[in-house]
């Protein structure tokens, strides 16, 4: 216990953190292997795991590089159809666990170096501009893959961008991307075992990051760009940095997805737009720049609605007007006056846990 | 040799010309002041020398290596640091991490050390935080380490801000109105401070300030700005009592 | 004559971008900031239009004008409730909330109109004209809406410029704090701004549906951001960069579905907006903005 009190605050928290998402693990594998489980639920488990790594490399992005990136899901979608495509391709041929193993490293790599190519031009622009520049991308990037057809036979693989017969296959020949279809067939691999430790990972990682010499200097340009050149640090380095493991655990989020589901398609709801809002709706809840309560803000919001069945039809509205409201509630005047009264304010919270250690 | 030598700067913004045909030259270990009316362009010089803008017209000159036109972050690197007029703090984050940025150039290790926690993170991360604090006490600031930056009290904050300019470890501080918004007691003790960093950590300083208590108590050495333009330069008395000088200061 | 069709569908096209574009560049150019919802009440206006003529049979004209008082009244009240007490809140919170107001329209749209689309009657009660000898069929949409478009444009410009309270958004989109200090009332100006772009967003939305009937709670969010894209194109802040931008992107979009692929227009028109940021984010018409240091 002594040990663990020596550690600095941010350590404490993670560790605490970790330990109630293995608590969750188990009681969940427990309610599932006696049959407690109500099979929505089990379906929701490792989806849950794959947004909550989104929003966690959302998080990095809008709370430590602070900018506000929309196309998140797009890396999302990356990291899915890149592994998916691999795992699907390579299916007779590799075995089932060096497989899994390979696409998770290629769809974090595809998803990472796209990022990192989209930062390059990206984050020379701020606040508004670099907004609608990654929402702009992540369109792209899902229009691109619904006009992708791809397959493979004896001969090798087919391109084409208009349609399936354009291919010439032979008739052996299967479809390994198919156009608005998108993938089918890919191995079912994401248990929520992996995903759990994908997600702990992730938790670590980004912890570790932000709280190193790289994470450092990430804070200050965040702080204030301009002093942050003055002591000489590289800014555009540093933002490109933070953006690609920002836009890697979105893809590692996608593999998870992906690995989920028999039919993988790119629409709006999933790796487009709402899904960028949906991830938002997380890190905003959860906290900007808090990598647990995005976690958290995912699981609650992800399972309470499909608990609750009334609620699911509800489920964007109320989370339109948490985005709004939340926001009011943080700095609107009139509200931070009414908050500083009744002692709600962060720095009046603050002050009352000062006064207790005083104590 | 002189540490900064400035020929012929100039910079225009649109039609206006802001700063023009500017002149200076300041030796090693000297402390020099920059002073003139508001709007003189003094800050826009800082920002020329420290690449925050670029000049139009003209030569820098660090240690005889020329600098015109470099990257801030280049220019930092090549020994300039300054402190801002509105200061600029990571307020956010604590008084120990400020400087331990300023001191990211000394210490280095990779990103992926960072992440996976490797043993030269530790030895690294205490040696900074050795270092950090070492400054930091130059300024009495090492007691409040651990408070956000933003919290500090106003004259504190201006500290910690030389502070941070310091550990990036340069030959030149720029430090612009250093005594703003600080009543006579705090400039007095800013005034100690300056010459005790210019003896602690060598450090040659060019400054802009309005306070005439502190620029004839310290400076060695004047520059007087007036429309962009020099007005006056040379030894601190002999230019405050240049009745040119006297006639920019208290109008006709 | 395909090439020239495809040309006036453009221009078309365009127009109702620059209708829309001009709601958020005055917004961007006075409050500095992107109003995401805008695209959205665009929807709410076209499916005010609808209810008006195909529930209760009204006339087009009187539709409009009550489309245009309701989004003139919701761009009001959202400014006065989302965005006015943010005005000291950082960027990243007022997008944010932002965000969730454009949300929000969509999701109540949805519950009140559910998400099946309805077809909207055009507005426009006129075939057009043929010419050529029949080869080269201008509709009567394409007409009215390039007309509207350029009407508006007149009209706006004008009032900026000879109005007393179009003089005052030029002096809050200049400088907020010295237009404070010459006793302009911003917040009034600011709420102005979001009322003109609403109103106008009304109209757009009538003429959008009329070229594309399909009616659904998502039709405002895609010409949104395109409309954002002309905007940002011609020059965030300027009356003519948003009828400049707007036209040319109208164009750009349906000849890239003609040639190209319809599939990837959409892609096509986003990279467009991608290169001018980055080449001249300031667009075609726009100013520099510095940060004072």
């Amino acid at each position: 216990m002594n040990l663990y009190k020596n550690l600095n605050k941010s350590t404490q928290k993670l560790i605490t953190t970790i330990g109630v998402i293995v608590l969750l693990y188990i009681v969940m594998s427990v309610m599932e292997s006696t049959g407690n489980l109500s099979s929505l639920m089990k379906g929701l488990l490792v989806p849950v795991c794959a947004y909550s790594l989104v929003a966690v490399g959302l998080n990095l992005c809008v709370g430590y590089l602070g900018e506000l990136s929309l196309g998140h899901a797009g890396f999302m979608c990356v990291g899915a159809f890149t592994s998916a495509f691999f795992s699907r391709a390579t299916q007779e041929t590799i075995p089932d666990v060096p497989r899994f193993i390979l696409a998770l490293v290629i769809g974090t790599a595809m998803a990472a170096l796209f990022g990192f190519l989209i930062a390059i031009p990206v984050l020379r622009l701020r606040g508004d501009y670099l907004a609608i520049v990654t929402l702009a991308f992540g369109e792209i990037i899902k229009n691109v893959i619904n006009v992708m057809y791809i397959g493979k036979d004896s001969k090798g693989i087919h391109f084409s961008i208009k349609d399936q017969l354009s291919l010439g296959m032979d008739l052996d020949g299967k479809m390994l991307i198919n156009g608005p279809q998108g993938i089918t067939g890919t191995p079912r691999q994401s248990t929520f075992t992996i995903a759990v430790v994908l997600l702990v990972l992730a938790l670590i990682v980004t912890h570790n990051f932000v709280n190193s010499r790289t994470g450092r200097a990430v804070k200050a340009i965040r702080d204030n760009q301009i002093a942050a050149e003055t002591v000489g640090l590289p800014v555009t380095k540093y933002k490109l940095i933070a953006f690609t493991i920002s836009a890697a655990i979105a893809g590692v989020g996608g593999v998870l997805y992906a690995h989920n589901i028999n039919s993988l398609t790119a629409t709006t709801n999933n790796f487009g737009y709402n899904m960028s809002i949906m991830i938002l709706v997380y890190v905003v809840l959860g906290g900007i720049g808090n990598f647990s309560g995005s976690v958290i803000s995912a699981v609650i919001l992800t399972m309470l609605p499909e608990l609750l069945r009334g609620l699911s039809t509800y489920r964007m509205l109320i989370y339109s007007i948490v985005l709004i409201v939340l926001m009011l509630f943080n700095w609107a005047p009139a509200l931070l006056k009414w908050r500083d009264d009744h002692g709600l304010t962060t720095a009046a919270i603050l002050g009352k846990f000062k006064k207790k250690e005083v104590q | 040799m002189s540490l900064l030598e400035v020929t012929n700067l100039g910079i225009s913004f649109g039609g206006l010309r802001a700063v023009d045909e500017f002149n200076l030259s300041i030796e090693q270990g000297e402390l020099y002041g920059l002073i003139g009316p508001n709007g003189a362009g003094k800050t826009t010089v800082f920002n020329m020398l420290t690449g925050i803008y670029k000049p139009t017209d003209g030569k820098i000159f660090l240690d005889g290596k020329d600098v015109t036109g470099k990257k801030t972050a280049d220019i930092n690197k090549a020994g300039v640091a300054r402190t801002f007029q509105n200061i600029r703090l990571f307020g956010d984050q604590s008084v120990l991490d400020n400087v331990k940025i300023g001191l990211h150039n000394s210490f280095e290790y990779g990103t992926a050390t960072g992440i996976f926690r490797l043993p030269k993170f530790f030895a690294t991360e205490k040696e900074m935080d050795k270092k950090a604090l070492e400054i930091l006490s130059v300024f009495g600031l090492d007691s409040s380490a651990d408070i956000l930056a933003s919290n500090l009290p106003y004259g504190k904050q201006r500290e910690l801000e030389i502070a941070r300019a310091l550990a990036t470890n340069p030959k030149l501080l720029l430090l612009d109105e250093p005594a703003a918004g600080m009543n006579p007691n705090e400039t007095r003790d800013l005034m100690n401070t300056i010459a005790l960093i210019r003896k602690e950590f060598g450090v040659t300083i060019l400054l802009i300030e309005h306070d005439m208590k502190l620029v004839s108590g310290i400076c060695e050495k004047l520059t007087v700005l007036n429309f962009g333009r020099v007005l006056a330069q040379g030894k601190t008395s002999d230019v405050l009592n240049d009745p040119e000088v006297i006639k920019a200061y208290l109008g006709e | 004559m395909g090439f020239l069709t495809y040309l006036i569908n453009g221009l078309s096209l365009g127009s109702v971008y620059a209708i829309i574009a001009l709601g958020y560049t005055m917004v961007y150019g006075i409050a500095k900031m992107l109003n995401f919802a805008h695209g959205d009440v665009i929807m709410i206006g076209a499916y005010v239009v609808f209810m008006c003529m195909a529930n209760s049979g009204m006339p087009a004209v009187v539709s409009i004008v009550i489309s245009i008082v309701c989004c003139t009244a919701l761009g009001m009240i959202i400014e006065k409730i989302a965005y006015k007490p943010l005005r000291k809140a950082t960027n990243l919170a007022v997008l944010i909330t932002a965000i969730g107001v454009s949300y929000f329209l969509q999701n109540m749209a949805l519950m009140l109109f559910g998400s099946n689309p309805v077809s909207f009657t055009s507005v426009i009660n006129w075939q057009g004209i043929s010419l050529a000898g029949g080869s080269l069929k201008i509709t009567g949409n394409a007409i009215i809406t390039i007309i509207t478009c350029v009407v508006i444009m007149i009209v706006l410009m004008w009032f900026v410029k000879n109005t007393k309270p179009g003089q005052a958004m030029r002096a809050v989109s200049e400088d907020k704090e010295a237009a404070i200090l010459m006793g302009i009332n911003v917040n009034a100006t600011i709420s102005l701004t979001f009322a003109i772009g609403s109103g106008l967003a009304a109209i757009a939305g009538a003429l959008l549906c009329s070229s594309y009937p399909s009616l659904t709670p998502y039709t405002g969010s895609m010409p949104g951001i395109k409309a954002f894209t002309a905007a940002v194109f011609g020059g965030i802040g300027s009356i003519p960069g948003a009828l400049i931008g707007g036209l040319l992107l109208g164009i750009i979009e349906i000849l890239a579905k003609a040639y190209i692929s319809s599939q990837l227009a959409d892609a096509i028109v986003f990279a467009v907006l991608i290169i001018v940021l980055l080449v001249k984010p300031t667009g075609i018409l726009g100013k520099q903005i510095k940060e004072k240091v």
